[in-house]
């Protein structure tokens, strides 16, 4: 069975936002954007921008007929900015035009007047001076304080992660249509369509029923369109509403680079401490999280780096501590992993740290200490269905991890330029959104006459197969051809009150939402074939479409049961709901059992670096992993190449550069680099653990979103392995991305190139022939 | 008026010349096929392929570009392919499609079009390709979903059915195979048709005067001395794509006067209009410069090399520019014209550059062509390059270096730098040190040393200066590892 939507999307012929047909009269928006990081809102002069040909009308906060307050966790976040601005790119007005050119001349014609207050981007400085966006988190169990005084071995130091832009191809946009009743439908490239519903509501002063929101797919979303969608979906609901004609706004590349928010790079500080058997005895870390200037989505994203601040391993004594620190870069926000990936680099820096000061391999600490069935993770939860050793040992076996260990120890000893290095990281994600109510989610299901299936959830398709997962459901459960079923695009007067597509949650929670409505609708159906045919219930199943009793053909098929139904008046809708059970946390005493399951694999990484240009290649990452009884292969494989190379960009190439103004540098794609053809891993490796899957997940195929991210983690650290290698004994600092300039550095430390006092600045003249 | 067949239908058009191709199928043929990621050339999600008919009259050579950057004006009197020309009959998919689609290779799709767009042009490409070349022609080409490993395995696959393609008649087994719709195979005879048109109605018009630029743009006396000159459009376009929309311009990309790659006596000529990408694949060049292939892989993308000039990129002298750096080393010279005067003069490369954006050249001076001393056999020559990404990506520090030795001594030198200081440089000091010496540890690192007196970096996103310093040290000795791996050992360099 293939994945349905990549038949349409290499024809072209799948509509993204920018691809929907323009109505007539539909009005173009560009947005005006605070040009300083932090200072009081003076004026906003338009006057001249107004006159301009085209521009129809000019939007501030002032226009707002409702709350000017898009703040999801916490209410600090303006549409529009008011009174002052707290990042460069922050949007203060909006032009309205009848062409998407005259929209963008009109913007160097607004002049923004601010008087510049101090400007904070350092998380750390933020932290000192109590710039704290909500109070600090700590995470504890046993007592590092007296287990200090047990261990045999403690080390200590500081760990850095930068942060990481989504670069969906597809950037931010939003089209806005005005309703006959003074609402307003918007189409959004959002993975949180009730987000965009609630909040635009709420901007317009309206009712959530007058602001229907609909999404057909996105051209990736990776986390930057769950929280932050909102805006634009806003910002054209606003326009629309006010001049009642359609508004579009959709973001070019740099304003989307320089707007909005990404990954939260993290300074940490972290202690750890091993008995004499180097089992791990406590663990300490406080985070500083470099939140950027309002909340978004990052207090949620600061509990997950806690709850996954040990990674993999059983520490019977640990403390840790997170800051949500307010700087004035755009809002962070929510990316693949949503705070774990920034969490484990701790651990694992602290891993690494330990080894090269006792002289051991790391992967010795690593494996010595896995979570075992049973263990209690800070937060209480005990793990059941633990597959940590399971996922080490097999990749350790399967891809021979001693005979690597030796390939790159003897290619080491014979190479002067070129070191190889290796790595094994082991992860342990749990699966399910952390704030518990979130986990609920409802699928309506229509059975037209024909014996055609809709199916309508609130997951949105951003290429993780999700719509090819639900249509599998349907199609296994009520017995038909998937062919049958058509996943519907997600809309909130079909499915309200959705809960954003994340958290690597969504095919679980509207899989088993259609799951609930597809058995229910069976049981109908075969209830009536039971009536109709004099059969036992029991034992009535469809199978291929056709309807066996105790596994004989019955003498009706799917489409005439379904016909039959109808002419019964027996309901062929089914609206289903579905709550994950068991699941609880208290964020007070910060303990309870917040995860439907956890989801365990390990990776190996090798790596060559080129010891005189400071550049490296990947030569193999080799994943043993836990995917539960996969419903589609081929998705889920494409889901661990797609977020380990992902991760691999976080931890090399992907570098975020803002001056001390708060002004990003790496603002476009010839400055900004992700990973291409070239730079994956040649050869990546996905071994499917034979694993039993957990009842929670669907149909025990278990959620794959956001886990391998983190195997990209290793690459950090095979990088560091082989620098290592050039270099024996060399202390560096945990420091992510491991650019190649980091690289280089790194190899030649003691070179000082310092400027000489003196520099011919003319240009030269010939010397060759 | 621009006149170009679009997938199979003739189009007349009286938009900009200095207009983007992408938005032109976009939003005024509205074939919402071809996406828009980035414009400026750096994802491929707009990639399309332009076919030009070639000097045979018989055969259409097609090659990918980003239509983001393509101007409008140059597909005058060629054949633009987006996917909507390629596709097939609803519910069926080209044999690149198929493949894309067999090993999962489109997650979220927006990047989709352009990886198909690139492999059929791989797949028209009159030279028979192996894996090596199927995958170059992805290079271009950025996904954030896959990680890239089932387009890999997408692209092998498809390349191993290429292998069946008949050397003869290509094009005809393409068509049979699905690979393109059968109109392909009248697009020949259409182009030329279309050339004779508008050479007849050029000629009618304005008998008087150069007959490609004036039937392309269209402009009067007035207009061509406001005009922009604009070559392959991958600097202008991302710099300013605004202006280039409103004014006039002058379309040099794809002259035949400014093309082709010759040795004349001890000279190598090129045309201004050459692009990087027929540098790759010049058999001229290849001959005296063996790693040529080497160095040009490194720079940007096989669309961007498509159209982008070797005159452009020495004009819109970027301190970093990859072939620059590379001609710099070469001992480059330019001719120039001024085309209102008629006058014509030549100018060594390296005289080009007063400062940062700043040209010895007077405004209405064109590039005409490019030429350079043929390197001997002997000769050694090397280009190096280090950027973030080492792919489709702007240089931290690039360098180049020719070197003559003769009995055991260094007789000539040319070094070249570049994001090292506010043009591309030429290491005169460093050069001079080196001649008449003889290659050892000592000297080399005698003129590693004596380079960092030489240059001027700046920290900006491409690194700091301390790492600037310490890289071009190691490209510089990089030259020299390579020249003399008997002799030199990098631990007595570094």
């Amino acid at each position: 069975m293939n994945h349905l939507d990549p038949a349409r999307h290499v024809r072209g012929e799948s509509q993204y936002l920018d691809d929907i047909p323009v109505q007539q009269g539909t009005l173009y928006a560009a947005v005006v954007e605070s040009p300083v990081a932090h200072g009081k809102l003076l004026s906003i002069d338009f006057e001249a921008a107004l006159q301009l040909p085209g521009v129809v009308r000019i939007l501030t906060a002032e226009d707002i007929p409702g709350e000017n307050q898009i703040g999801g966790i916490v209410p600090d976040e303006p549409l529009l900015a008011e009174g002052h601005v707290h990042f460069r790119g922050q949007p203060v007005a909006l032009v309205l035009a009848e062409t998407e050119h005259q929209a963008h001349a009109a913007l160097g014609h607004v002049r923004v007047e601010v008087s510049p207050l101090p400007i904070i981007t350092d998380p750390r400085l933020a932290a000192a001076q109590n710039e704290l966006i909500v109070p600090p988190r700590t995470f504890q169990i046993g007592d590092t304080q007296t287990a200090w005084a047990q261990c045999a071995h403690v080390f200590a130091g500081v760990a850095e992660s930068g942060g990481q832009e989504h670069l969906y191809i597809e950037t931010q946009g939003a089209y806005a249509f005005p309703t006959e009743m003074g609402g307003v439908r918007v189409v959004s490239s959002t993975q949180g369509p009730t987000a965009v519903q609630r909040h635009t509501a709420r901007v317009l002063g309206v009712g959530m029923h007058q602001v229907e929101v609909d999404v057909t797919r996105l051209g990736g979303g990776f986390g930057g369109k769950e929280d932050q969608a909102t805006t634009w979906g806003a910002l054209a609901a606003l326009g629309a509403s006010i001049t009642r004609k359609p508004v579009k706004l959709v973001l070019d590349r740099m304003a989307d680079l320089r707007m909005t928010g990404k990954r939260h790079p993290y300074s940490s500080d972290f202690k750890i401490g091993f008995d004499e058997n180097l089992k791990l005895v406590a663990y300490e870390a406080t985070f500083y999280q470099n939140a950027g200037a309002a909340a978004d989505l990052s207090p949620a994203v600061l509990e997950r780096t806690l709850f996954h601040a040990t990674n993999s391993y059983f520490i019977p004594n640990v403390t840790a501590t997170a800051y949500s620190c307010r700087t004035n870069l755009p809002p962070n926000t929510a990316f693949r992993g949503f705070g774990g990936p920034q969490g484990m680099f701790v651990i694992e820096s602290a891993l690494v740290c330990a080894a090269e000061q006792l002289g051991v391999p790391v992967a010795e600490l690593q494996r010595r200490n896995l979570l075992r069935e049973g263990d209690v993770l800070p937060y209480r939860q005990p793990t059941e269905g633990c597959h940590a050793e399971q996922a080490w040992d097999t990749a350790a076996s399967r891809y021979n991890l001693p005979g690597l260990r030796a390939e790159v120890d003897d290619f080491n000893a014979q190479n002067q330029q070129f070191k190889k290095g290796l790595s094994v990281m082991p992860i342990c994600f749990g699966i399910s959104f952390t704030k518990t109510p979130m986990n609920q989610a409802r699928a309506l299901v229509h059975i037209y006459t024909d014996g055609s299936v809709g199916v309508s959830t609130g997951a949105v398709e951003m290429g993780q197969g999700v719509n090819t997962k639900i249509m599998l459901v349907a199609a296994r459960t009520l017995g038909i051809s998937p062919e049958r079923v058509k996943v519907e695009s997600t809309n909130t007067t079909r499915v309200a009150n959705t809960s954003p597509s994340a958290a690597s949650a969504t095919a679980d929670l509207n899989g088993k939402a259609t799951e609930l409505a597809c058995l229910a609708l069976r049981e109908r159906l075969l209830r009536l074939a039971a009536t109709e045919l004099q059969l036992e219930y029991e034992g009535l199943t469809i199978e291929g479409e056709q309807v066996l009793a105790a596994g004989t053909p019955a003498d009706t098929t799917w489409e005439k049961l379904v016909s039959a139904a109808y002419w019964q008046r027996v309901s062929l809708t089914e609206n289903a709901h579905y709550a994950t059970p068991g699941i609880h946390f208290d964020g007070q005493t910060n303990q309870g059992h917040p995860f439907a399951y956890h989801v365990y694999g390990t990776a190996i990484t090798t790596v060559t670096v080129d010891c005189l240009r400071g550049t490296y290649a990947f030569d193999a990452v080799q994943i043993a992993h836990d995917f539960g009884q996969s419903l589609h292969p081929q998705i889920d494989r494409g889901q661990i190449e797609g977020g380990l190379v992902q991760g691999i960009g976080w931890m090399t190439l992907e570098e975020l550069v803002f001056n001390e103004e708060g002004r990003l540098l790496s603002n476009s794609l010839n400055s900004y680099k992700i990973p291409d053809l070239y730079s994956a891993p040649k050869t990546i490796d996905v071994h499917f653990l034979d694993t039993p899957g957990h009842p929670n997940a669907i149909m025990r195929s278990k959620a794959v979103g956001e886990p391998p991210l983190m195997y990209g983690i290793g690459a950090y650290f095979a990088v560091r392995d082989a620098i290592r290698s050039f270099r024996p004994g060399a202390t560096l600092p945990f420091s992510a991305p491991i650019t190649p300039e980091k690289v280089l550095l790194s190899l030649y430390p003691d070179v000082l190139l310092t400027t000489p006092a003196c520099v011919s600045t003319t240009v030269p003249t010939s010397v060759a022939p | 008026m621009l006149q170009f067949y679009l997938n199979d239908q003739l189009i007349r058009t009286s938009q900009p010349a200095g207009s983007t191709l992408l938005d032109f199928v976009r939003y005024h043929r509205h074939l919402t096929g071809t996406k828009i990621g980035c414009r400026e050339g750096d994802c491929g999600a707009c990639t399309v392929l332009v076919g030009e008919l070639q000097p045979d009259g018989q055969t259409v050579s097609y090659q990918s570009m980003t239509s983001c950057l393509t101007p409008l004006g140059n597909a005058h009197g060629r054949h633009v392919v987006t996917v909507e020309g390629i596709n097939a009959a609803r519910g069926t998919l080209t044999p690149v499609q198929q493949a894309i689609v067999a090993e999962g290779g489109s997650q979220c799709g927006f990047c989709t079009v352009g990886f198909v767009m690139s492999l059929t042009g791989h797949s028209l490409n009159p030279k028979p390709g192996t894996p090596e070349t199927a995958l170059a022609s992805i290079d271009g080409n950025i996904c954030r979903c896959t990680g890239y490993k089932s387009l890999e395995r997408a692209t092998l696959a498809l390349q191993q059915q290429l292998t069946n393609r008949p050397t003869e008649q290509p094009l005809a087994w393409l068509a049979e195979q699905g690979f393109v719709p059968t109109y392909f195979q009248g697009i020949p005879a259409k182009l030329t048709a279309l050339r004779a048109a508008t050479e007849a109605s050029a000629v009618s018009a304005q008998p008087a005067q150069n007959s490609h630029s004036v039937t392309v743009t269209g402009l009067d006396a007035a207009s061509a001395a406001r005009a922009q000159v604009l070559g392959g459009g991958t600097d202008l376009l991302v710099q300013r794509p605004e202006q280039l929309r409103e004014m006039p311009v002058q379309l040099l990309y794809g002259q035949p006067e400014r093309r082709g790659i010759r040795r004349e006596g001890h000279q190598i000529v090129l045309g201004a209009a050459t692009t990087a990408q027929e540098l790759l694949e010049s058999e001229v060049l290849q001959e005296m410069l063996p790693h040529l292939p080497e160095y040009l892989k490194l720079v940007s993308s096989t669309p961007i090399r498509n159209m982008g000039t070797v005159a452009g990129n020495f004009i819109n002298a970027s301190p970093i520019g990859d072939l620059t750096i590379l001609f710099l080393a070469l001992g480059a010279s330019l001719t120039l014209e001024d085309p209102g005067l008629g006058q014509r003069r030549e100018l060594p490369l390296q005289d080009l550059y007063l400062g940062y954006k700043q040209l010895a050249k007077m405004a209405d001076e064109q590039v005409l062509s490019i030429h350079f001393p043929a390197p001997l056999i002997t000769d050694y020559f090397n280009f190096e390059k280090v950027s973030k990404r080492t792919h489709l990506d702007i240089a931290s520090v690039n360098s180049a270096a020719w070197l003559r030795v003769q009995g055991g001594l260094v007789q000539a030198v040319r070094l070249s730098a570049g994001g090292v200081g506010p043009v591309p440089l030429m290491l005169p000091r460093t050069a001079e040190f080196l001649v008449g010496r003889e290659i050892s540890a000592e000297t080399v690192r005698g003129a590693l040393e004596l380079a960092q007196e030489e240059i001027s970096p700046i920290s900006d996103v491409r690194g700091t200066v301390q790492y600037k310093r310490l890289l071009l040290r190691q490209l510089l000795a990089a030259h020299f590892l390579q020249f003399f791996p008997a002799q030199l050992q990098l631990t007595d360099l570094l």
